[in-house]
């Protein structure tokens, strides 16, 4: 691996997005690869990168056996670009595969080579997707620091916004992050989304702008209406986009791609 | 854009050519120069520097003349900490330093008390005094690796390089009692008064490890903790917490204030 790390200073591609959530279990994972793939389907080259370095599941959600993970990146005993596995979607992954555990604190060395191996990648692609673990761990946080956009997943319920909410405030404070775009995930009614962007702006505007520089700006990238399909899609290890496409969540997701594509 | 403005790059010390002089035996160089060191020196005796050694005009003598006037231009006048300037130098090379080691670092903001109280009922010739004597407390306070500045009339800041998150607090409250311990002798300056005491409001932030920062970002948490200190009765640290992800009660209420969840089954 020859490419330089970049220097700390040097501004995150914006065609980078972490995906994150604080919350566990709110469909960060099955979004990022959904998401990945409306953008593959507009034409665009995306990779989705498993950066739930300890607990990796993006090939459990679609259904792989990698052979290569960055775990061999990692160790040398793997090119990059062997790693690089196209997904059933049309898009690409890069797999964190089980023998990961080891880096899910951080030290220097996983710093370095998460940077190196992000830093080699992102030029080949129209969209990075950093699938982050849950909670807000300095693993997750420094993974978000790598990206030029992140992307909060939440569900309306008390502790995904809880959750949600710190996960903003943190990025505030200590990343200087002040655009934030939300993904609102098994609504119940129409306009759901809309509510629960409302609500954490609301907070965010009276507990986390006053305290600092600018103001914190949330943006709905969309709401995915809570759709049994999604649950089916999950436990056979398949895309909801390509198994039940024309499924009201099916077209949240493309609507949601569509949004990002337009800005 | 999602990131605040990054640092400017560090500028490169600025070293006069000498080359242009090498020609001419340096001997001569010293008066048939077409630059003028006189203020220079002037300006340096006055400040009580020593003057550079060596044959005058000499490349070597031009060096160490630049290099005590960097000394010079990076110190505060009046107490001999690092000024405004060099703290602002340092404190951009500490977040690039701490982005790539992942060591935390603290940074201190620092404020004198009522100090008008002080220039009020003392003068202002008592006023430096008491600046000087909380410098030199502050630098009694801290490692020798650690950065003291005066930043502001009675504002101060320490850049504490490599200090674990849990020895901050500890830290704070050392500098902030030392302070609040050391008499101020004003002797013969004011009459009357022999001895004054003045206390400090600290406030304190981490650097965000691993992360990119930015110096602007950084100083701005330090003040914000700064000013709570003030707000809640000054001669007080405060720290921001290392785990701002905490939600309080209050956040918590509004948050779910007038939601409607739905009942999930």
């Amino acid at each position: 691996m020859s490419t330089p790390v970049p220097s700390p200073s040097e501004l995150p591609a914006q065609h980078i997005m972490a995906v994150t959530s604080g919350k566990g279990g709110v469909g960060k994972t099955f979004v990022s690869a959904n998401l990945a793939a409306a953008l593959a389907r507009a034409g665009r080259r995306v990779l989705v990168l498993d950066a739930d370095l300890g607990l990796a599941n993006l090939d459990v959600v679609l259904n792989l056996h990698p052979k290569i993970t960055l775990h061999d990146v990692f160790t040398g005993k793997s090119t990059l670009a062997d790693a690089v596995l196209p997904a059933p979607g049309g898009f690409h992954v890069l797999l964190a595969g089980s023998g990961m555990v080891e880096y899910s604190r951080m030290t220097p060395e996983v710093r370095d080579q998460l940077q190196k191996v992000i830093a080699e990648v992102a030029p080949k692609f129209d969209h990075v997707l950093l699938d982050t673990g849950a909670g807000i761990s300095d693993v997750v946080l420094y993974t978000v620091s790598l990206a030029g956009q992140v992307l909060v997943v939440v569900t309306p319920e008390p502790t995904s916004l809880t959750d949600a909410y710190a996960t903003i405030k943190v990025l505030a404070t200590t990343q200087g992050r002040r655009q934030v775009h939300l993904l609102v995930n098994q609504t119940r009614k129409l306009g759901e989304g809309r509510a629960v962007r409302q609500q954490l702006q609301q907070v965010v505007d009276r507990f986390v702008n006053p305290n600092i520089d600018g103001a914190v700006r949330l943006e709905l990238l969309g709401e995915v209406p809570s759709d049994p399909a999604v649950r089916d899609a999950v436990q056979r290890r398949q895309l909801l986009l390509e198994t039940f496409p024309g499924t009201p969540a099916a077209k949240a997701l493309v609507a949601a791609a569509a949004r990002l594509l337009a800005e | 854009m999602a990131l605040l403005d990054c640092p400017p790059p560090l500028p490169d010390r600025q070293v006069t050519p000498v080359h242009s002089l090498s020609r001419t035996p340096p001997a001569r160089a010293a008066k048939t120069s077409p630059l003028h060191f006189e203020q220079a020196l002037q300006l340096l005796s006055h400040s009580g520097q020593s003057l550079p050694a060596g044959e005058p005009g000499s490349p070597a003598w031009q060096q160490a003349l630049i290099d005590a006037l960097v000394d010079l231009s990076s110190r505060d006048a009046l107490t001999g900490l690092a000024n405004r300037r060099a703290f602002e130098v340092a404190l951009g090379r500490e977040v690039d330093r701490v982005a790539r080691s992942g060591e935390p670092a603290l940074l201190l903001a620092l404020d004198i008390d009522h100090f008008k109280r002080v220039n009020d009922q003392h003068g202002h010739v008592a006023g430096d005094q008491v600046i000087r004597a909380v410098a030199n407390a502050l630098l009694d306070s801290v490692r020798p690796m650690d950065l003291v500045a005066r930043v502001g009339g009675e504002e101060f800041a320490i850049i504490l390089p490599n200090c674990a998150s849990t020895f901050g607090e500890t830290v704070a409250e050392r500098v902030r009692r030392r302070v609040e311990r050391m008499p101020v002798a004003l002797g013969a300056l004011v009459p009357g008064a022999v001895e004054i005491s003045v206390t400090v409001s600290v406030g304190g932030a981490f650097a965000p490890q691993w992360v990119r920062s930015t110096p602007t970002l950084w100083q701005e948490r330090a003040d914000q903790q700064l000013y709570m200190a003030k707000a809640q009765g000054r001669n007080l640290v405060r720290l921001e917490p290392t785990a701002v992800s905490v939600v309080s009660h209050e956040e918590k209420q509004l948050l779910f204030d007038s939601f409607q969840f739905q009942d999930h089954e």
